[in-house]
């Protein structure tokens, strides 16, 4: 049981580069132990490299002030608020600098703060590996030491079950074949347990002594963060004299084992290297919201303007700019041109300072309800769903198209066995496998065909990449099928392999274990049959095929076994039963099976000499290794003799179809991208009801392009869409019943058709045709797609002159791509691992919970940013527009009407929680109903709520309430007294008439858009009202030492005990709530969007 | 956001433990509360036609009757003005509005005659009005030193630069400084009775009680707290340039002396807007059965030391009655009406909406439930 498990931390790393010139080489050099080579035999640049220490945070005690300043600065809002900021220290202005720098200074604390605690967890988490203990062996000894103080070339001891601290070479393990096991978890997500083999020429050095004795450089690579490639060189020196080795082309550099050598550490290992900061995603109502940004900043520079330009056109008459009873000072006199910007300082608090915490905060709590929402919690995984980027909840309410892998995604990526194809005989996998045992016929058959037959059955047990685990222990991670019925499984990172191998149990060949380069099977009558293993042509997604050569034990027969796509297989066969293999495959392939085929060819020891010539050969290169390589497949793996095909059911995911269906009722385009074949993926879109039984297939493949020339093809389709479409009023098109296209295309056709002007002008106007066709195709399939091209196609449609949202899902690596370019990208917690998790923006158990995370989050998070940005700009017109206003009548001269500690608090105070809180549990209908009717979603399509007609509307109320609120106040104190005792009140007293009516209305307001009333918004609104109230009550209650003026000083209850001043305080809060709430009713009673239906409907069923 | 990833990276710790890991596990599952699942029982109220329609008719239905008790009880109140800027050259204060001067030392008075064609009842509160004059400008505003008008004795020394350039004079604090207190209005106004046979009787006016109580007790003080002898407390100051007396020297009333003389609190409480009016006395009512100011003709004697020519001012002498709502001003009333009547049509309009469309958005929803 010499089982090591690897976990190495993910870190990570801004970028790769390089540190100094000098170590921009190539390659590196590493000497083992630090030892030097004999001299004389090359010349010997000492290369320093980095430490290993992890460091994963971004600040440190001491640059933390200063830098995290600069950053926070960095961002528009916070920077013009400092310019406000400074300006007001520098000139004199109308409010104390005190009303921006405290918002400011509020804003960002806070963010600091978080930021701060965040970089504390991850300094932490950097200790705690940094810290954690490693062996390395040091003359001859085992010495303890920090992980941190690893160097490259130490030779590193690894106990069982411990962690890799940084990117190792095996040098031996204790094993005597020099094996050991790793699990990659932590990098791939792949949790199978991995072979690794030691270097030849160390495996036999196994205590420390030994291990020290060691003298040996390894050249290699600098650090590039390909996973799965390492290129390097052993060079072993005996006596002194090097003996070249090659160093195999390990899929993972990395070792293990009670000796190792350090390849790259720190931040150079390939763990950091791919931890690669993503680019930053925007979503399109942040985009929006930049807008009105530069709108109202038009409008505050306007405002200014305007100001400025009626003051000194009123203050031409000298009488008015200094009457006698108001002279300025000498200095005001000699400073000019300040009143500019005295008018922004005065303004500025229109554009919403808080707006961006209070959005960021929104975003940041809001995420958390998506990770604690139990309905996308899987049981089985007992994972829920993961928020990586809280910045796109409100982009998941306006997906318009989905693009899905299908294999892991829509399927569950849990293989099946179902049967198999021998030259040309069917052999159920399964269930009526004792059918077949007991009935004669065919187990006449079995012993007609018998050699090619068990050939078969010998080639599906050898020619994969399974490996046994021996062990009773459930463990939660294992990929095996198998559970409880015996002591051992079957774990591969393939399930595929893993379903054809158990297949292959049933039907009477057990693959038992590989041992010492050997692989046993057991064979129908209980032998035990060795083979050797003599090569491995490893699997890859451009051959799309494997090999292993064997030798058998018995008969040292050598043998070439290959398995691989039909695509790829039947190019590369000579003889065998072709036809009716074929046949039977795409028969499989109709009923949604994956297929695979399987051919040999024998060798003669002269021929595997070449092959093993030619296989040394690329291995050994430095350089273009991997060309070398394929160059030497593409030449071994010919005139192959078919033996049969396989099929695996891919089994749908739960209620994919039922998710697919809901997508598209929801008003989405749904695309499936695969890598499989047309056929195969065809059968699965039927089934997850992607395509209906009427929906009218397009094929755009290979196969049709072949008769006919590309552009014929897309022209006879387009012709075909655009005259139904063209047929038919708009509101037919709309209605269900009528015929919808799907449209299948494969990659091949796909590339033709993106290729630009491969020929003269003509063709560049495909891309926009094939656009065209899409565009009416409410689903389309896109099978044989290389990984690229998936992102390619979500390239393409966001480019596309609508820029729809995207939105990708996927589980496999090969996902990865399109899920970072579309604007959202989920990935799937699947069984390939937990690359696509990692890079997108939330992960998800399931594919069936991708319905609740759009139709029900994805539409709250609109609505609930949407109210906020538009609520936001909303309560600062309020605000500041009366203050405009005002200055028509103070004479141009930048009095403020409201008092400082108002200007101050109105936004992070007065109004802050009520906003923050709807944002954050606001539910305009049930959750139920908006999973019930995904058609709700269709109401926020096209960023509905954030376009420019509601800005308007919301401006325009904004300036209403705040000429209501300003002139009520002005006819009220209109050259008349309003108390009953006679006495006057004065401009403060005015101004907090205007701000009480201001934050009642604006509160009241919120109110009624709330439609979700649970006792904390009782709370908050009725709170945030009182705390209003108390705090005027208080800041005009006392004579305050610290202040220079005392001008609230009782205004407050003053107005209070004013009857007429309660009266036109009710007066006016009605007069501004008005016309929103007549709005309100009327579109609701005359144009009611199906939502406002809804809510009605649910209302009156509730009342039932 | 970050602090997904510390659970990521837990996660890794997690998988990483071998054997019998995922039994041992506590469950990663969320805590099903109805908070974190979104589902806390709330309210949901919807704005319908429906909804709406009481709420507009009885918003109607309050706001008329309050608004026409309000426009009534503005119509009852009596109100009486005199503009006696003395602009016109026909004005009795012609001369003195022309002849202006700071310098001059013998004060100008003018007497306007007038006739009061009905009976004042109960107390007649006496303003006078200012008109173009920005005490709402933002130089003026803040151009005083509260703390020195709470009694500091340092800041009566060491005025606030904020009353530049009405600080110092002759290198003497002023007091009060600032550009409010300079620019005091100092026009006195006096109101005689002229008998049907002849006679003519000063009506007396009261000078208490036209400053906020708070302002006249907490917010304003004199120097050297509740000592008697102002001009002591003052001694080191200059009164302001435009004052013709120093602030100890506004009464002879010890408690309307100095800082706390009601006339300077009132002036010192800044104007909303450029036109306004400041209360100046209050005639009280003696006598139940008499009116406070009986039909008849009537002086108005000034002393016409105020400018407001300069900057095209108006000065005007104001007597209103005063109800429970304050002074003569009809807007209230009549917004009450006219929002009252706006809900109430509305509330007509949309009971037919209402009727009209209502049910029929709602029928399909409840045939299909």
């Amino acid at each position: 049981t010499d089982r090591r498990t690897f976990c190495l931390f993910l870190v990570p790393c801004p970028a790769l580069q390089c540190v100094g010139e000098e170590n921009c080489v190539d390659s590196r050099t590493v000497y083992i132990s630090h030892k030097e080579p004999p001299p004389g035999t090359e010349a010997f640049i000492q290369q320093r490299f980095p430490d290993n220490r992890i460091v994963s945070s971004k600040y440190t005690f001491w640059n933390f002030i200063p830098k995290n300043m600069f950053e926070q600065f960095r961002r528009v809002a916070n920077f013009y608020f400092l310019v406000i900021f400074l300006v007001q220290l520098i000139i004199d202005t109308p409010t104390s600098p005190i009303t921006s720098g405290l918002p400011l200074f509020f804003v960002i604390t806070v963010t600091a703060i978080k930021q701060g605690y965040e970089d504390w967890l991850r300094h932490k988490a950097d200790n705690t590996i940094n810290q954690c203990p490693v062996h390395v062996v040091q003359h001859g000894r085992k010495v303890r030491e920090q992980s941190h103080k690893l160097r490259v070339g130490d030779v590193v001891l690894v106990e069982e079950n411990e962690i890799f601290p940084c990117d190792l070479i095996l040098l031996s393990s204790s094993r005597d074949d020099g094996t050991c096991f790793v699990t990659t978890a932590s990098l791939d997500g792949e949790s199978s347990h991995k072979t690794y083999y030691a270097v030849q020429d160390t495996k036999a050095y196994k205590t420390e002594e030994e291990v020290s004795s060691i003298h040996a450089t390894i050249e290699c690579e600098q650090p590039q963060p390909d996973l799965y490639k390492f290129v390097g060189r052993i060079n072993i020196y005996m006596n002194n004299e090097p003996v070249a080795r090659y160093c195999p082309n390990f899929n993972w550099p990395v070792i293990v084992l009670p000796s190792a050598v350090a390849i790259y550490t720190g931040m150079e290992t390939k763990m950091a290297l791919n931890y690669q900061s993503k680019s930053q995603k925007r979503s399109a109502v942040e985009k929006s919201m930049n807008a009105y940004l530069v709108v109202y900043l038009c409008i505050l520079i306007s405002k200014a303007i305007i100001n400025t330009a009626l003051k000194y056109l009123w203050q031409a008459d000298p009488n008015r700019d200094e009457p006698w009873y108001n002279e300025r000072t000498e200095a005001e006199r000699q400073r000019a041109f300040t009143d500019f910007l005295a008018f922004m300082v005065l303004f500025n608090y229109i554009i919403p300072v808080s707006m961006y915490v209070t959005v960021e905060m929104q975003k940041f709590l809001g995420s958390y309800f998506i990770m604690w929402d139990d309905e996308m919690f899987d049981e089985e995984l007992q994972e829920g769903a993961v928020v990586n980027t809280s910045d796109l909840n409100e982009e998941l309410g306006q997906v318009e198209y989905v693009f899905t892998d299908k294999t892991g995604t829509l399927t569950e990526n849990n293989m099946e066995f179902i049967e198999c194809c021998v030259d040309g005989h069917v052999m159920p996998g399964s269930d009526s496998i004792d059918m077949i045992d007991t009935s004669p016929g065919p187990g006449a058959r079995v012993s007609l065909a018998s050699e090619r037959e068990e050939l078969f059955f010998r080639a599906l047990c050898l020619c994969h990449t399974v490996q046994v685990k021996e062990e009773e222990t459930v463990d939660g991670i294992k990929h095996g099928i198998h559970q409880g019925k015996s002591s051992s499984f079957y774990i591969s990172s393939s399930p595929d392999e893993v379903a054809l191998v158990e297949g292959m149990k049933r039907l009477g060949f057990t693959y038992l274990r590989q041992k010492d380069g050997h692989m046993e099977i057991i064979n129908r009558d209980d032998e035990v049959e060795r083979f050797e293993v003599l090569e491995v042509l490893t699997f890859d997604s451009v051959r799309r095929r494997m090999s292993i050569i064997v030798r058998s034990n018995t008969g040292s027969e050598l043998y070439l076994f290959c398995k691989g796509a039909d695509s790829s297989i039947f190019p590369r066969v000579i003889s065998g039963k072709v036809d009716q293999v074929k046949a039977r495959v795409e028969h499989n392939a109709v009923e949604g099976l994956r297929t695979l085929c399987v051919a040999y060819r024998p060798l003669s020891p002269e021929q595997y000499q070449q092959v093993s010539h030619l296989l040394s050969g690329a291995k050994l290169a430095l350089q273009d290794r991997d060309k070398q390589l394929a160059e030497a497949y593409d030449r071994i793996e010919r005139d192959l003799i078919l033996l049969g095909a396989t099929a695996v059911e891919d089994r749908l995911q739960e209620k994919a179809a039922d998710t697919i269906e809901s997508l598209h009722k929801a008003g989405m385009k749904v695309w499936v991208l695969t890598g499989d074949k047309m056929e195969t993926a065809a059968a699965t879109c039927y089934a997850s009801k992607l395509f209906r039984r009427s929906t009218q297939i397009l094929e755009l493949t290979t196969k049709r392009t072949e008769e006919q020339s590309l552009h014929d093809v897309l022209f006879d389709l387009s012709r075909t869409v655009l005259r139904h479409y063209g047929g038919m009023t708009r509101d037919a098109s709309l209605s269900d019943d009528c015929t919808d296209f799907g449209l299948i295309i494969d990659g091949a056709t796909l590339s033709s058709v993106m290729r630009p002007n491969q020929q003269g002008s003509s063709s560049g106007n495909y891309k926009e045709l094939f656009l065209d066709i899409c565009r009416n195709c409410s689903a389309v399939l896109c099978c044989r797609m290389a990984p690229l091209q998936k992102a390619q196609i979500v390239k393409m449609i966001k480019a596309s002159e609508e820029h729809p949202i995207t939105l990708a899902i996927g589980d496999g690596a090969n996902d990865v791509s399109m899920i970072l370019e579309a604007h959202v990208g989920i990935g799937i917690m699947g069984k390939e691992g937990r690359q696509a998790v990692r890079n997108s923006d939330y992960a998800i158990p399931k594919f069936k919970h991708l319905k609740k995370m759009l139709l029900v989050h994805g539409h709250y998070y609109y609505i609930r940013v949407s109210e906020l940005v538009q609520y936001f700009f909303y309560k600062n017109v309020v605000f500041i527009f009366p203050q405009f206003l005002y200055q028509f009548f103070c004479g141009f001269s930048q009095q403020p009407l409201y008092d400082t500690a108002y200007l101050t608090l109105y936004n992070i105070s007065f109004t802050s929680l009520p906003i923050l809180l709807y944002s954050l549990i606001e539910q305009h209908i049930n959750t139920d109903i908006l999973k019930k009717d995904p058609s709700l979603y269709k109401d926020i399509a096209k960023n509905s709520l954030l376009r420019w007609p509601s800005f308007i509307y919301w401006t325009v109320l904004g300036v209403y309430d705040a000429i209501v609120m300003f002139f009520g106040a002005y006819f009220l104190f209109d050259n008349t007294t309003f108390t009953s005792n006679g006495q006057m009140f004065g401009n403060w007293t005015f101004g907090t008439l205007v701000f009480t009516v201001l934050v009642f209305t604006v509160t009241f307001k919120l109110a009624l858009d709330t439609h979700y009333w649970t006792w904390i918004n009782h709370f908050v609104i009725w709170g945030s009202l009182l705390f209003f109230v108390v705090f005027s009550l208080l800041w005009g209650g006392i004579i305050w030492p610290f202040l220079n003026y005392q001008r609230m000083y009782y205004v407050f209850m003053q107005m209070l005990s004013s009857g007429p001043a309660w009266l036109s305080i009710i007066l006016l809060i009605t007069a501004c709530l008005l016309p929103d709430v007549v709005k309100k009713v009327i579109w609701r009673a005359l144009w009611p969007t199906t939502t406002e239906r809804i809510q009605v409907g649910s209302d009156l069923n509730g009342q039932i | 956001m970050m602090a997904s990833s510390y659970k990521d990276e837990d996660g890794h710790i997690s998988v990483s433990g071998t054997g019998a890991g995922a039994g041992s596990l506590p469950s990663k599952k969320p805590e099903n509360t109805a908070f974190k699942q979104q589902r806390l029982p709330a309210w949901q109220p919807v704005l319908t036609a429906g909804t709406v329609l009481p709420a507009f008719f009885i918003i109607g239905l309050i706001f008329i009757p309050i608004g026409i008790g309000l426009y009534v009880t503005s119509n009852n109140i009596k109100e009486f003005e005199i503009d006696y800027t003395g602009l016109d050259p026909s004005s009795p204060c012609f001369n003195c509005s022309q002849n202006f001067s700071w310098n001059s030392t013998k004060p100008c008075t003018c007497s306007i005659p007038f006739y009061l064609e009905q009976p004042y009842e109960s107390n007649v509160f006496m303003y006078y009005g200012l008109s173009n004059f920005y005490q709402n400008h933002r130089r003026y505003v803040k151009s005083r030193d509260d703390s020195q008008l709470n009694g500091n004795e340092e800041s009566l020394r060491k005025p606030s630069k904020e009353c530049e350039p009405y600080a110092r004079h002759d290198n003497r604090p002023i007091a009060p400084c600032g550009a409010i207190a300079n620019s005091m209005f100092n026009d006195t106004l006096e109101l005689f009775y002229s008998d049907p046979n002849g006679t003519k009787t000063q009506i007396p006016l009261t000078a208490t009680g036209i400053a906020w109580w708070t302002d006249k007790h907490v917010k304003f003080r004199n120097p050297g707290g509740n000592n008697d002898n102002l001009t002591a407390a003052f001694q080191g100051t200059t009164k302001p340039i435009n004052w013709r007396r120093p602030a100890y020297e506004l009464d002879s009333d010890p408690e309307n002396n100095g800082f706390i003389n009601e006339d300077f609190i009132v002036w010192m409480r800044t104007a909303a807007l450029p036109t306004f009016r400041k209360l100046y006395r209050i005639i009280q009512r003696r006598n139940t059965m008499v009116p406070t100011l009986p039909r008849g003709n009537y002086t108005l004697e000034v002393v016409y030391n105020y400018p407001v020519r300069s900057f095209d001012g108006r000065k005007r002498m104001i007597f209103s009655t005063i109800s429970w709502m304050g002074g003569k001003n009809p807007f209230l009333g009549i917004a009450y009406i006219t929002v009252g009547s706006v809900c109430f049509l509305l509330g007509v309009i949309l009971l037919f909406i209402h009727h009209k469309y209502d049910n029929r958005n709602n029928n399909p929803d409840i045939s299909s439930n």
